[in-house]
C-alpha cells in the first residue's frame, strides 16, 4: 500500500464547465453579453452523425473515373421566367459589404463564377464589385432594406426575401461602430461610426399573407423574370416551409443553428434555432405534402465542411446546399499564418469568431484598408474555387458509390444514422436495424 | 392619355407596358380605372410619367417607384410607395400602415390619415401627411422628412436616426431616443417649402420639430432600460 497521503484530484463540474465559469466571470466584471459572429460552437447532431450505405448486392455502383455523374441544379422553375442554372449544386450564401471587406465579396464573386454557381448579397445592398465579378448573383430583400435599390433589383439573377438567419432566427442583427466607414454608412444613409440595427422584421409585411403581397410586388417590378427565394432560419421547419410555398417561393432557403452570422449575441447563437440536420426532413415533409419536391427547390446551410456533408444533404432531399463560414475558410479566415496576430486578439487560428470588432488579421471580416488589402481576391478566388471543385468531387464520389448517376438522385434509403438522436431527426433508420425512431409510433 | 381598365387587363401587361416605355416616350398621362382594390399596382416606375389611379388600392401601390408621378384617387392598402427612390406619390384618401417605408427619396403626400408605422426606416423619402398618422411612425427613421399636419400616435420616431419630424397637432408620445428640438428659422423655411411642395396650406410655425437625441447610437449598457 502507498505511502502517498490520500487525495481527491481536482474535478471539474460538468455544469459548471471551465467555458461556463470564464463566461460568469466575464459577465461580472463587463456588465455586458457576449457578442461574436459564426455560428453555433456547441456539439449538436450534425452530418457526421450520418453514413453512407453504399452500393452492394442489390445496389450497383458507378465507375468512378468513368462514369457520368451529374452536378447541375436549376433553380426557380416554378414561375420565374428565368431560372437560374449552376453547374454545381453549392452556392454561397449571404454576406454582406460592411460585415465583409470589398476584396472578399469580390474573392467570393470570383471563386464561385470560375465554378460556376451563385453568389449572394448581404444587408446593405449591392456593390459594383460583386455584380461585377459575379456572374450569377442572388441579391437580398432584408427588413433593414439598407442600400435596396430597383434598378440593383433587375440588375440581380435572382431575389431573395429574408426571413430570418440560423444563427439568429426571430433576431436582427448589429454592425458595430467600428466598421461603419464612410462608404458602408453612405450605403446604409447612416452616420459614420454608430453601431448600426438592422431590424428583426420587414416594415410592411407581418405573416404569409403579406408575404405573397410583397412577393407578387418584386415579381411585378422585376415583370416576373427572376426567380425569388424566401430565406428562414431553421425552427419550425415543416410550417414555415409551408407557408413560404403558399406565399408563391421559388426556392426555399433553410438554415441551421450552426449557419454563420457577422455579429450576434453568444447566448442567441447557441440556444436559438435548430440544427440543420434537424431540419431538412420536415422541409422535404411539407414540400411533398403540398406536391411541390423539386418543382419548389430547397436549399440548406448551416455547418457544411465536405462533399460529404452536401451529399448528405441532397440524399436527404435538398436540391442545393450554401455555404457562408467554410467560404470565407477557403479565403483565408483563421489561417495559421496569422498566428502572431490571432494570440495578440486574444485567440488562434481556427477560434477566432470576433469578426464584429473589425480586426481581422486575414483582411476578411473587416473594412480597415490596410487588412483588407491583406487579401488578395484573385488568389482568395482561385482558393475558393478549388474548395467548391473539392466539396463538388467529393459529393460525386460519394453518389457514384451509390450507383447515381446524378447527384439528385442520392436519396433517404441511401443513409443510416450512428445515433437514435440522428435517426430520428433525418428520418433515416439507426445503422444495423431498420428502426427509424418516431416512425410508426415507435 | 392612356386609359387601362384593369377589370379587363392583367396587371402584369400593365407593367410589361409601364416599364417598357422608352426614355422620349410622348404617352405620358395614364389613367388606371376599375382597380379594384389591386395589389402591386404602378410599381416599379421609372420615367417620368403621369398614372392616375381611381379607385381604392391595395397594397404596395407606387412601390419602389422612380421619376414617375402616381396620384392615388381613392384610399390605399398598406405599404403605399415603399421604398420609393424619386418622383411623387399623392394619395387623395387616407393611406394603411407602412406608408413610405423605407424611402429612399421623393414626396409621399397622402391628404387624408396615414395608419401605422407611417415612414418606418425612411431613408430620405419626404411625407407630408394632412391628417394624422398613427402609432410608431418613423421607427427607425434614418432620413428625409415627416410632416403631420394633424396629430401623431404613440412612439412617434422611436430609435430615430437622422430624420426631421414636424408635427402640427398633438403627439400621443415620443418613441426612445426620440425628443423635441428647436423650430429654428431654417427649420421654419426648410419646412414651408415642404409643405408648398406638398401643396397643403399651412403655417410652418405652427409645427414642433423632433429629431433624434442620438442618445442611442452606440449601444451602452447604461441604456439597457431604453431598449
Amino acid at each position: 500500500m502507498s505511502s502517498t497521503p490520500f487525495y481527491t484530484p481536482p474535478r471539474w463540474s460538468a455544469t459548471f464547465d471551465a467555458h461556463s465559469i470564464a463566461e460568469i466571470h466575464r459577465a461580472a466584471q463587463t456588465g455586458i453579453y457576449d457578442i461574436r459572429g459564426g455560428g453555433a460552437k456547441r456539439k449538436v447532431p450534425h452530418f457526421d452523425d450520418l453514413l453512407f450505405l453504399g452500393a452492394s448486392v442489390s445496389r450497383y455502383p458507378l465507375e468512378g473515373y468513368r462514369e457520368k455523374c451529374g452536378t447541375d441544379v436549376v433553380l426557380g422553375t416554378r414561375f420565374a421566367k428565368k431560372p437560374i442554372h449552376l453547374k454545381i449544386p453549392v452556392t454561397i450564401a449571404g454576406m454582406s459589404f460592411g460585415s465583409l471587406s470589398g476584396n472578399a465579396k469580390d474573392a467570393l464573386g470570383r471563386g464561385a463564377t470560375q465554378m460556376g454557381t451563385s453568389t449572394t448579397t448581404g444587408d446593405g445592398g449591392m456593390t459594383q464589385e460583386e455584380r461585377k465579378s459575379s456572374k450569377t448573383l442572388v441579391y437580398q430583400l432584408l427588413p433593414s432594406r439598407y442600400g435596396m435599390n430597383p434598378d440593383d433589383l433587375r440588375k440581380a439573377d435572382a431575389i431573395e426575401v429574408v426571413v430570418g438567419q440560423g444563427a439568429k432566427p426571430g433576431g436582427g442583427g448589429m454592425l458595430l461602430g467600428m466598421k461603419i466607414t464612410e462608404r458602408v454608412a453612405k450605403m446604409r444613409t447612416l452616420p459614420v461610426g454608430i453601431d448600426q440595427r438592422s431590424a428583426c422584421r420587414h416594415p410592411d409585411w407581418t405573416g404569409p399573407d403579406d408575404l405573397t403581397i410583397k412577393i407578387q410586388e418584386l415579381r411585378e417590378i422585376t415583370d416576373w423574370e427572376k426567380p425569388i427565394y424566401v430565406k428562414v432560419g431553421a425552427t419550425r421547419p415543416y410550417y414555415d416551409v409551408a407557408l413560404a410555398v403558399k406565399a408563391g417561393a421559388d426556392v426555399v432557403v433553410l438554415d441551421g443553428m450552426q449557419g454563420g452570422t457577422a455579429a450576434t449575441q453568444d447566448v442567441f447563437i447557441e440556444h436559438v434555432g435548430i440544427p440543420i440536420l434537424a431540419a431538412i426532413r420536415p422541409a422535404v415533409q411539407a414540400l411533398q405534402d403540398l406536391d411541390m419536391h423539386r418543382k419548389v427547390q430547397l436549399i440548406v446551410s448551416g455547418g457544411i465542411r465536405n462533399g460529404a456533408d452536401v451529399a448528405k444533404a441532397l440524399a436527404m432531399g435538398a436540391d442545393a446546399v450554401a455555404i457562408g463560414t467554410a467560404a470565407l475558410v477557403a479565403l483565408g479566415d483563421n489561417d495559421p499564418h496569422w498566428e502572431e496576430e490571432y494570440k495578440k486578439l486574444g485567440t488562434t487560428a481556427g477560434c477566432y469568431d470576433d469578426w464584429h470588432e473589425g480586426r481581422d488579421p486575414a483582411g476578411i471580416t473587416t473594412q480597415d484598408p490596410e487588412l483588407s488589402k491583406r487579401l488578395d481576391p484573385v488568389k482568395a478566388g482561385h482558393r475558393l474555387a478549388n474548395y467548391l471543385a473539392v466539396l463538388t468531387m467529393e459529393t460525386q464520389i460519394i453518389a457514384r458509390a451509390c450507383g447515381k448517376s446524378h447527384v439528385h438522385n442520392l436519396e433517404p434509403d441511401d443513409l443510416v444514422a450512428l445515433t437514435v438522436e440522428a435517426a430520428a431527426m433525418a428520418g433515416v433508420p439507426l445503422a444495423g436495424t431498420n428502426w427509424i425512431p418516431g416512425r410508426n409510433g415507435m | 392619355m392612356n386609359v387601362v381598365d384593369l377589370s379587363q387587363t392583367p396587371l402584369r401587361e400593365l407593367h410589361t407596358r409601364l416599364h417598357n416605355l422608352p426614355k422620349d416616350t410622348n404617352e405620358r398621362l395614364w389613367k388606371l380605372i376599375n382597380v379594384h382594390g389591386e395589389h402591386a399596382c404602378a410599381v416599379g416606375l421609372t420615367q417620368p410619367i403621369e398614372v392616375h389611379i381611381h379607385g381604392h388600392i391595395g397594397y404596395y401601390c407606387a412601390g419602389m417607384n422612380k421619376e414617375a408621378t402616381v396620384v392615388i384617387h381613392g384610399q390605399c392598402g398598406v405599404g403605399v410607395a415603399e421604398n420609393m427612390m424619386s418622383g411623387e406619390v399623392r394619395v387623395k384618401g387616407t393611406a394603411s400602415s407602412a406608408a413610405g417605408a423605407t424611402g429612399q427619396g421623393g414626396l409621399l403626400v397622402i391628404e387624408g390619415d396615414a395608419g401605422t408605422r407611417c415612414g418606418i426606416s425612411m431613408k430620405g423619402i419626404d411625407i407630408v401627411v394632412g391628417g394624422s398618422v398613427g402609432a410608431m411612425s418613423a421607427f427607425m427613421g434614418q432620413a428625409g422628412s415627416l410632416v403631420v399636419l394633424g396629430d401623431a400616435g404613440a412612439n412617434l420616431g422611436d430609435s430615430l436616426y437622422e430624420a426631421r419630424l414636424y408635427v402640427r397637432g398633438k403627439v400621443e408620445s415620443l418613441g426612445a431616443d426620440c425628443v423635441p428640438k428647436q423650430m429654428t428659422p431654417h427649420h421654419v423655411a426648410k419646412l414651408g417649402r415642404l409643405l408648398k411642395r406638398a401643396g397643403m396650406d399651412a403655417d410652418p410655425k405652427d409645427f414642433k420639430r423632433y429629431g433624434s437625441a442620438r442618445k442611442l447610437y452606440n449601444f451602452h449598457v447604461d441604456n439597457v432600460d431604453a431598449y
